[in-house]
């Protein structure tokens, strides 16, 4: 049933890279239990914007969980305390009336903060360049079971190609690690016949890459995993390790 | 890649960590099991199992040079790495908070350089205590041997030594709980089934370190220290 609560919102405000950022509290009226996290984010913008203010800047686009592009720290926990959700399909319902709820971007030295709550995530891009593919020619389709796929690792596969790639895992691992996402990555292709063409000068540049982009090293904390929209395991992590090794006795 | 190169990343520390970590592990296990001879009231199997490991010559010098050599690798890796994981989170949040869940964050992972660095000084001390504190022989079926037995028990005389063991095995036990399963996670070995064993396996060494290594000092000192 449809309520409305009023919250507390303390949210960290950065006028650019460089600037000293602060928070800022704002109070937000009668904000329908029925909206997502970031419709209300929205009402509050379309307030500011009223008042002549600087609206809060935050990033989103398809708002179903799927693209990675949403992300925000609630209360000290990336995507928030909902388990496997994205902001974007974070729902007030789970909120309290009169609640003050905090808001900050990821925090990472590879992830500079832009502006507001957006970061820059092009580490990750980066990172998928340095050999986040596979070089066959696609062309047109080619017929279906050519080349047989274990239905296991076809189907684990897929859980690894569930990253939406939202960075996450970088922002809730205390070393701001990468681990989870380059290993879902190198997971993901890896586990099939196609990927496993390039798959050790795959491992060994996509680590580089991750290395020089200056994330963390993995503790095996997990809270990573715990955090991910996807429920991506820390299997991947271990497989990348795995793949890595296999790599230097090539 | 050059091989020599996988040591130089992310992943090579942690390697790196992880087989130093798991080679002083299962040395941590086998002297637990050595000095229950300690809780023998005949001061003599205890002295001669001494005395058989230190006449063994060379064999004992490689085994300690290789134990003294991986705890320096494991404690220069394990503080780069923890330097380097600093440094990827320049700015720090204003709150965090553990998702709970799977996470395993929580004391033991938080702490371990800590915890690391507390027991490098213990084993420092651990070894003037014993290996080179107090001296005394006695014979033994016609063999002039060390007492070592008296020297230890003579150490947990003092409820104030009893004390800092006890601090101190909890934190060697706090340092196991985390580290035994990650080590092998860091080796990549991981499995569905695999996995939540060896996580049953490092807290039960955990366990069993810690209580068998605070056991041996309280009983030392509860059936009257040096006896
Ligand atoms: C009693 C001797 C010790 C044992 C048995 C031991 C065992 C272990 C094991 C098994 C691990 C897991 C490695 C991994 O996750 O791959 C570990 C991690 C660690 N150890 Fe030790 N350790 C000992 C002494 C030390 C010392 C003296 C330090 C000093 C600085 C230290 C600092 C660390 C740190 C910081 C980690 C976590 C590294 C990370 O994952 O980021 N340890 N230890
Ligand atoms: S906006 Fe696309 S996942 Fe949230």
């Amino acid at each position: 049933m449809e309520k409305t609560i009023n919250l507390k919102l303390k949210i960290w405000r950065q006028s650019a890279p460089d600037a000293k950022g602060e928070l800022v509290s704002y109070d937000v009226k009668d904000v329908s239990t029925e909206m997502s996290f970031l419709e209300m984010l929205d009402v509050l913008n379309e307030d500011l914007t009223k008042k002549g203010e600087e609206p809060v800047e935050f990033d989103s686009d398809c708002r179903e969980g799927i693209c990675g592009t949403c992300g925000i720290v609630i209360n000290g926990i990336p995507h928030g305390q909902e388990k496997a959700t994205t902001v974007c399909q974070l729902h007030m319902r789970h909120f309290k009336d009169g609640e003050t709820v905090l808001l900050e971007p990821w925090r990472a030295k590879a992830f500079p903060v832009i502006k507001d709550l957006v970061v820059d995530r092009s580490a990750f891009d980066r990172i998928i360049s340095a050999g986040g593919y596979i070089s066959t020619k696609t062309g047109s389709a080619p017929d279906a079971n050519i080349i047989a796929v274990p239905k296991p690792d076809a189907e684990l596969a897929m859980d690894m190609a569930a990253c939406i790639g939202c960075g996450a895992c970088v922002a809730a691992c205390p070393n701001a690690s990468a681990s989870l996402f380059v290993g879902a990555k190198i997971s993901q292709l890896s586990l099939l016949p196609q990927g496993r063409i390039e798959a050790a000068t795959r491992v060994q540049n996509m680590v580089a890459q991750m290395d020089a982009e200056l994330f963390g090293a993995c503790t095996n904390i997990q809270e990573c995993e715990a955090v991910c929209p996807k429920e991506i395991s820390i299997s991947a992590i271990a497989r990348m390790r795995r793949e890595y090794v296999k790599a230097a006795f090539k | 890649m050059r091989f020599s190169q996988i040591f130089s990343s992310t992943i090579g520390k942690k390697l790196i960590l992880g087989i130093t970590g798991l080679m002083w592990a299962t040395f941590i296990v086998i002297h637990l099991l050595e000095n229950l001879l300690l809780l023998n009231p005949d001061p003599d199997p205890f002295n001669k199992w001494a005395h058989t490991l230190i006449s063994l010559g060379p064999i004992i010098y490689v085994a300690e040079l290789v134990l003294v050599l991986s705890l320096l690798f494991h404690i220069f890796y394990a503080v780069r790495v923890t330097w380097e994981n600093n440094r990827a989170r320049s700015i720090s949040y204003v709150k965090t908070a553990g998702k709970g869940g799977v996470s395993k964050r929580g004391l033991a992972t938080s702490s371990m350089i800590y915890t690391g660095i507390l027991l490098f000084i213990f084993i420092v001390l651990h070894l003037l205590h014993f290996k080179y504190g107090s001296y005394y022989e006695y014979e033994v079926g016609g063999v002039v041997i060390r007492d070592l037995y008296r020297t230890v028990h003579e150490y947990f005389s003092d409820p104030l030594n009893v004390t800092y063991y006890i601090v101190m095995m909890s934190l060697l036990g706090l340092h196991l709980s985390h580290g035994v399963w990650s080590a092998f996670q860091s080796l990549g070995l991981n499995g569905p089934r695999f996995t939540p064993l060896m996580t049953k396996i490092g807290t039960g060494i955990a366990v069993f370190v810690a209580i068998g290594f605070i056991g041996i000092p309280l009983f030392v000192l509860l059936t009257g220290g040096a006896a």
